[in-house]
Formats: structure tokens, C-alpha cells, sequence
């Protein structure tokens, strides 16, 4: 799985990083993005909604960072 | 205001004429203590006594259920804490506004029942479970959505978005407005305490004229006001009218704009304002790009700082966050200002998003 690593990043970097990295995964298949922005939480799904993507969930990086799973639909 | 390209009217509307009148006469007249017996004491109770009169007509309530406060937050407080038993269970809309969820965490005693909302932000009238005290605003500050005048038993109303502009929902047993958000001056509140009600002042209390408040009163400001809110109502027909025909208007405009999400309900709202957002948009880019252009408009995004937590109310809704803008409409805007609004606001968003590379 690719994981992209977003520590750091304020918003809107994230979810700027996860648009331009999905394509970089197959139809399928599911993209990681670590990021400690407390927006990401929020705009993660909410970009997967608006860009009809499968927000699958989120879990901890080893450090304890947040993890956010996005499956590419189209 | 009016082409003046201020778009902020929901963080403070500007000085109503009919408040600068009232005022320029009371800051003559109106400058002695109100409890004193002398004459100009005497002047300075009629003028505060004349604007809780003029409050209690303009909403359609009872002269000794109106009491000045400081500001919005203010009342929000005093009329929230004031009905909160040691305990109790409140149950509150996740979209209060901060005065309120202050209010509450305040009180480690009480038990705190978050009620979620839809994707417009609106509780559900069907599912507020038990409580002792419902905390819901009459409409959301950030959204503009009304919510149900739903409720029995002790229900506190913050109205500080609304009041003025739309009437009060019903059944409220305490409820809050500010008066700089209809056009009056900053540094007034108003506290409406139903009668009958159980509700203590949960501050120390002071021996002023209205056993609710503390401080001395700022009897100008009062009357101030008092006569904004009473030509806001007379006026609001007309000018609602008028400006949720332009809301629908920037709403249209807006969700044309690629990856944009215009939030909130688009009929049962405030007449005023509108909330969107833009993917890949940094908030403060846009807030700044926009003033450049000579349109003062807020944000409630986050980006400026990673620390800083985006707006609970679009976390609430499920909304997209980052690239907000909140426009509202001040009394007097026109179709020219908001086509001018619309002419560059297009543009911009594109220009902040090729620096991004998107």
C-alpha cells in the first residue's frame, strides 16, 4: 500500500497530496495518508465524498498519527 | 456597506442610522445612575426603561423578561448557566455556538449530550432523547440554518444569529441576542428570561435596577439598540426579501465554481448569509485575495496554523473545512456588489489553486 507521509503539512496540504497521489494507485486499490492536521479528519472523507472516492477509514501510524484509507474508485 | 464590498455583516452589521440617532440623543441625556432618585437619574431610567420596552414590543414579549447584558456572550451565559441545575443534563445541538459549549464546559457538574446534525445542520427534532435543559440556537451562526422550534420543558434559545431578522422560535424559557449583529452597537446583549421560569443568576449578583445583570448600565448603547432592533423588524419583510434572493443568487454562482460544496440549508435559513467551501483552497489565501479586491469577507477555516482545529460546525455537517468562506449581506447590499463579488470570486479561486498546482 502506498503511504503518504503528510506530517507537517497544514491544511489544505493533505488533502492537495492525496489528490495528486491517487492517480499513482490502481482502480481498487487503496491509498494511505499519514497527516497530524486536524483538518485532514474532516476534509479526507469529505473529499473522498465531493470527488467520489471511497473513504475506508482510519487507524495509527507506527507513531501514533493518525492514518487516513482511501480507496480509488475511478 | 451598500457597494462598499463589506461581507461580514454576520460577524457585526453596521451602525443602523436609527441606533446612531437614539444614541447621539441618550449619550446627552442618559449619562447619570438609573437607581439614583434626582432628575437626572430619573432621565437616565426612562431612556433604559423606553428600551426594554421597545425590545419587549419589537419581539413580542414581556417587558420584565428583557434584561441588558454586556454583549451576546454574555446573555448566552447568564440565560444558559441560569436554568442549570446542579447535575443536570443538558442536551445541546453539536453545532452551538462556542459561548454556549463554553458555557457548558464550565460546569464539570453537568452531564453534556451532544446532538448530531445533517448534512444542512440541523438536529433532528425526532431524536433529542431525554434532558433536563435542551441548549439549541434558533439558527446556526456559521450556516445560517434555522433550526425546529422543538423542545418541552426547559429549553434555553441562543438567537444571537437571528434575532432581529427573523422571529424568535417558540418555546424557549431563556434566550440570547446580540445586538451588534442587527445593527446595533457593540457591548449590548439582550437576555430574555420567561417568566415563570426557575432560572438564578449563576454570577455574583449586584444591586443594579434589573437584579439579572451586574454592572452599571450603559443606558446609550441600550436605547441604541433598542432602536435598531425595532427598524430592523419593520424593515424585515423588504429587506429579507431582498437579500435571500441574493443568497440564492451567490448559491448558484458559487456551485458552478469546480470541487466547491455550498453548505448549509438553501431555503430554511437565515436570509443573509451563505457558507461554501473549496477544495485545495488555504482559507486565509482566499480571505486575503479577496480584500486585495476590496471584499471583506470571514472564513471559518483552520489552515493558518496546524494546531488550530477547523470550525466544529462544518466538522459537525460532515462539511469540507478548509477553503471556507462565510459572505453575509449587510442591510443595504445590492445586486451591483454581489455581481461584483461574483465577477472576481471565480478567478481568484482558480489563481489560488494554480499556485498550489491544481
Amino acid at each position: 500500500m502506498i503511504e503518504l507521509d503528510c506530517r507537517g503539512l497544514p491544511c489544505p496540504r493533505p488533502v492537495i497530496e492525496l489528490a495528486r497521489q491517487i492517480l499513482a494507485v490502481e482502480v481498487g486499490e487503496v491509498l494511505a495518508v499519514v497527516a497530524d492536521d486536524p483538518a485532514a479528519a474532516y476534509d479526507i472523507p469529505a473529499w473522498c465524498r465531493m470527488r467520489e472516492q471511497e473513504y475506508v477509514g482510519a487507524d495509527l501510524a507506527d507513531d501514533g498519527v493518525p492514518r487516513y484509507l482511501v480507496r480509488r474508485l475511478g | 456597506m451598500g457597494d462598499g464590498g463589506y461581507l461580514d455583516s454576520a460577524s457585526s452589521e453596521p451602525l443602523h442610522p436609527a441606533a446612531r440617532e437614539a444614541m447621539l440623543a441618550a449619550l446627552d441625556q442618559g449619562y447619570a445612575d438609573p437607581r439614583r432618585l434626582h432628575p437626572p437619574a430619573r432621565n437616565a431610567r426612562l431612556i433604559l426603561d423606553n428600551a426594554r420596552e421597545a425590545v419587549a414590543e419589537a419581539l413580542g414579549v414581556r417587558r420584565d423578561e428583557v434584561s441588558f447584558t454586556s454583549s451576546g456572550t454574555d446573555a448566552v451565559h447568564r440565560g444558559l448557566l441560569g436554568l442549570l441545575p446542579p447535575g443536570a443534563t443538558v442536551a445541546h445541538a453539536a453545532v452551538e455556538h462556542s459561548a454556549v459549549l463554553h458555557a457548558l464546559a464550565w460546569r464539570p457538574d453537568l452531564k453534556l449530550r451532544s446532538l448530531p446534525v445533517d448534512a444542512t445542520g440541523r438536529v433532528d427534532a425526532e431524536r433529542l432523547g431525554t434532558y433536563d435543559v435542551l441548549a439549541l440556537q434558533d439558527a446556526n451562526h456559521e450556516v445560517g440554518t434555522i433550526q425546529p422550534a422543538v423542545g418541552v420543558g426547559t429549553v434555553f434559545r441562543d438567537a444571537c444569529a437571528s434575532m432581529g431578522r427573523v422571529p424568535l422560535r417558540e418555546g424557549w424559557s431563556a434566550a440570547a441576542g446580540s445586538a451588534h449583529k442587527w445593527g446595533g452597537p457593540a457591548g449590548v446583549g439582550v437576555l430574555l428570561v420567561r417568566q415563570g421560569v426557575r432560572w438564578r443568576n449563576p454570577f455574583p449578583a449586584d444591586d443594579r435596577v434589573d437584579g439579572r445583570v451586574s454592572g452599571f448600565e450603559n443606558v446609550p448603547a441600550a436605547l441604541g439598540a433598542a432602536a435598531a432592533l425595532q427598524a430592523v423588524v419593520a424593515e424585515r419583510d423588504l429587506v429579507n426579501a431582498r437579500q435571500h434572493a441574493l443568497v440564492d443568487r451567490i448559491r448558484a454562482a458559487v456551485a458552478r465554481i469546480p470541487d466547491t460544496e455550498v453548505v448549509g440549508d438553501a431555503v430554511v435559513r437565515l436570509p443573509h448569509l451563505v457558507t461554501f467551501s473549496f477544495l485545495y483552497v488555504d482559507g486565509e489565501a482566499i480571505v486575503d485575495a479577496l480584500a486585495r479586491r476590496g471584499f471583506s469577507v470571514a472564513s471559518g477555516s483552520a489552515c493558518t496554523a496546524s494546531t488550530l482545529e477547523p470550525s466544529h460546525v462544518l466538522a459537525a455537517m460532515g462539511a469540507l473545512t478548509h477553503g471556507n468562506l462565510r459572505v453575509s449581506l449587510t442591510r443595504d447590499a445590492t445586486e451591483t456588489e454581489v455581481n461584483a463579488f461574483l465577477a472576481v470570486l471565480p478567478e481568484v479561486v482558480a489563481e489560488i489553486r494554480r499556485d498550489v498546482g491544481m
